[in-house]
């Protein structure tokens, strides 16, 4: 019943498609080198580029929307925007909920950040973005999780003192660890399934679209050359 | 467009697609800021301030003060909507008026927003795609999403930015002004009951009708008494403008949080650190020198409102004039 319910939505939504070709791509815009505002306030960054490209690909006319981190799911599911490209890992939880195109990075390596190298991570007071899968990953340790909604903001709390360490993308981390007085703590560890789109899940025409235009980048290594050029870990 | 050069994408201004440099493009109003990292003090300052991000942020204070612009009168029509419905002697619409009041002012300022952005957004859409999509046979709610026809969007999907942030802007405008009509209402019942009833049974005593007691003797007295309690609401909508940022309007909080994040010199011309506490100071010190402006403009009403009126107030006047 469920999957000729879908199939109807399919059919009903490919008849339309003509009339809206225009998708909307959510994002944050506070997370470099995935997606962030740049100095003109624009988004910017490797997924910036990456979606224009996929967009191009697809044939798609595509328009750039930013949402807080909070709220960037339920946005999409009421329909503000039509895709989510936002630095968002793969997990199950999040699978039952939308639908993700195939990952665009490799499962990517997380790390921990903090002002002194001897911090006890299995007991510290560590600082994760509410909602990732780095808090998900810290809840689950025996350290104490706190929780803010912006990257900025747990990289803020690290620095005051508020917490011991910070744990986050290791991508994220390594601009920040480069040029202030924070140094990687630890092992790198690996979430997740790589980070990919996610759309509706009634939307499987366009999940189809950018699924291929994303295979189509794998294949003649622009992908790759985006993920140097961005400096982000992992190739295909 | 397959391979002919770079697809016209709103929102890019970037010249080509793939091109080496991260940030291709740089507006700036003076002309020495082409090179940020070789400039130091006011220079350096004059440049960072007249970014495009800045120049963003300088536009959301336009952006805040046409919200109350906009909120104060409606929110004020709402009020007085909701205040002669309450006292009207039909009485379910008494009841209607009283529910309005009770219940939007027992719920919390942020549920409300929350949760009437979002039903009155899906509502719009509800009623547009019974209407435009008749035929649609396939249920509107599947799992998590909420879907209507394509036709049916509010704005619809291929709408320009600017009109998505107008249409988000009016939903904040109408929730602000129901919010803040609900308590519009009661200052405005209270006023309206605290005219003095000598002048409602002159009126009477006249051949007034009532329509005419309510325009002509009720409505021209209740201001004076109306005023202190509108301008505490005028102050705590001022105040409460940054819930903007909750419904999505990129208001001056975002824009303070945003600018104010440290930033680091791959991904920005002016790399600093955490400077989100000197950009809510200025916030800080723009909402106190607005309620304090509003707070002079508001006595200077309060004192003509009491002319001629038979209030303390308008007593003094009288004997000193």
């Amino acid at each position: 019943m469920k999957s000729l319910i879908l199939s109807t939505a399919a059919l009903a939504l490919t008849a339309s498609m003509g009339l809206a070709d225009t998708v909307r791509l959510g994002t944050e815009g506070a997370y470099p080198p995935y997606n962030f505002l740049n100095d003109n306030g624009e988004v910017d960054g490797f997924e910036r580029e990456l979606g224009d490209e996929l967009c191009k690909r697809a044939e798609l006319t595509c328009e750039w929307v930013t949402n807080d981190w909070d709220s960037i799911i339920p946005n999409l599911l009421s329909g503000n925007y039509d895709a989510i490209i936002a630095g968002m890992s793969i997990t199950p939880e999040r699978k039952e909920v939308v639908q993700f195109t195939q990952g665009y990075t490799r499962p990517s390596p997380s790390a921990y950040a903090a002002l002194s190298a001897d911090v006890d991570l299995g007991s510290a007071v560590i600082a994760a973005q509410a909602s990732t899968i780095q808090s998900s990953h810290v809840a689950g340790t025996g350290a104490t999780l706190v929780e803010f909604p912006t990257p900025d903001e747990t990289i803020a709390a690290v620095n005051s003192g508020e917490v011991d360490a910070v744990m986050a993308d290791k991508d994220f981390l390594l601009p920040i660890v480069g040029e202030t007085e924070l140094q990687f703590v630890g092992d790198d560890v690996f979430l997740g399934e790589g980070i990919g789109m996610a759309f509706r899940q009634s939307d499987t025409d366009v999940i189809a679209k950018f699924d291929a235009a994303i295979a189509s980048m794998k294949e003649d290594g622009t992908l790759n050359t985006m993920l140097d050029k961005w400096e982000i870990e992992g190739k295909f | 467009m397959k391979g002919g050069g770079c697809p016209p994408l709103p929102l890019t201004r970037q010249p080509c697609f793939l091109s080496p440099v991260p940030i291709p493009t740089r507006s700036t109003i003076f002309s020495f800021c082409s090179d940020p990292a070789t400039l130091e003090g006011i220079q350096w300052y004059s440049c960072y301030l007249t970014t495009g991000k800045h120049l963003a942020f300088y536009m959301s204070f336009g952006t805040v003060l046409l919200l109350l612009a906009v909120t104060a009168p409606t929110a004020l029509l709402f009020g007085f909507g909701g205040a002669m419905a309450a006292r009207a002697r039909f009485t379910p619409l008494s009841w209607l008026g009283k529910i309005y009041i009770s219940v939007v002012r027992g719920v919390p300022d942020i549920a409300f927003f929350l949760f009437f952005v979002i039903a009155l957004d899906q509502g719009i859409e509800y009623l547009r795609h019974k209407v435009k999509c008749p035929d649609w046979d396939a249920p509107i709610r599947q799992g998590n999403d909420f879907l209507v026809c394509s036709i049916a969007k509010m704005p619809l999907g291929d709408a320009p930015q600017w009109l998505h942030e107008a249409y988000g802007f009016s939903l904040a405008v109408l929730t602000f002004a129901i919010v803040f009509g609900a308590f519009a209402a009661n200052v405005l019942f209270g006023a309206m009951q605290a005219v003095p009833h000598a002048q409602i049974e002159t009126a009477a005593a006249y051949g007034l009708s009532h329509r005419q007691t309510f325009w002509r003797i009720l409505v021209p007295q209740m201001w004076t008494y109306a005023l202190p309690g509108l301008s505490n609401l005028w102050m705590v909508l001022i105040k409460a403008t940054p819930l903007l940022f909750l419904l999505g309007v990129e208001d001056i909080v975002f824009w303070a949080r945003e600018l104010g994040g440290s930033k680091t010199a791959k991904f920005t011309d002016y790399p600093h650190p955490d400077w989100r506490m000197w950009y809510f100071l200025g916030l800080l010190v723009f909402y106190l020198v607005f309620t304090r402006v509003s707070e002079l403009v508001l006595d200077r009403i309060t004192t003509r409102l009491a002319h001629g009126q038979a209030t303390v107030d308008g007593e003094a006047q009288r004997k000193a004039a």
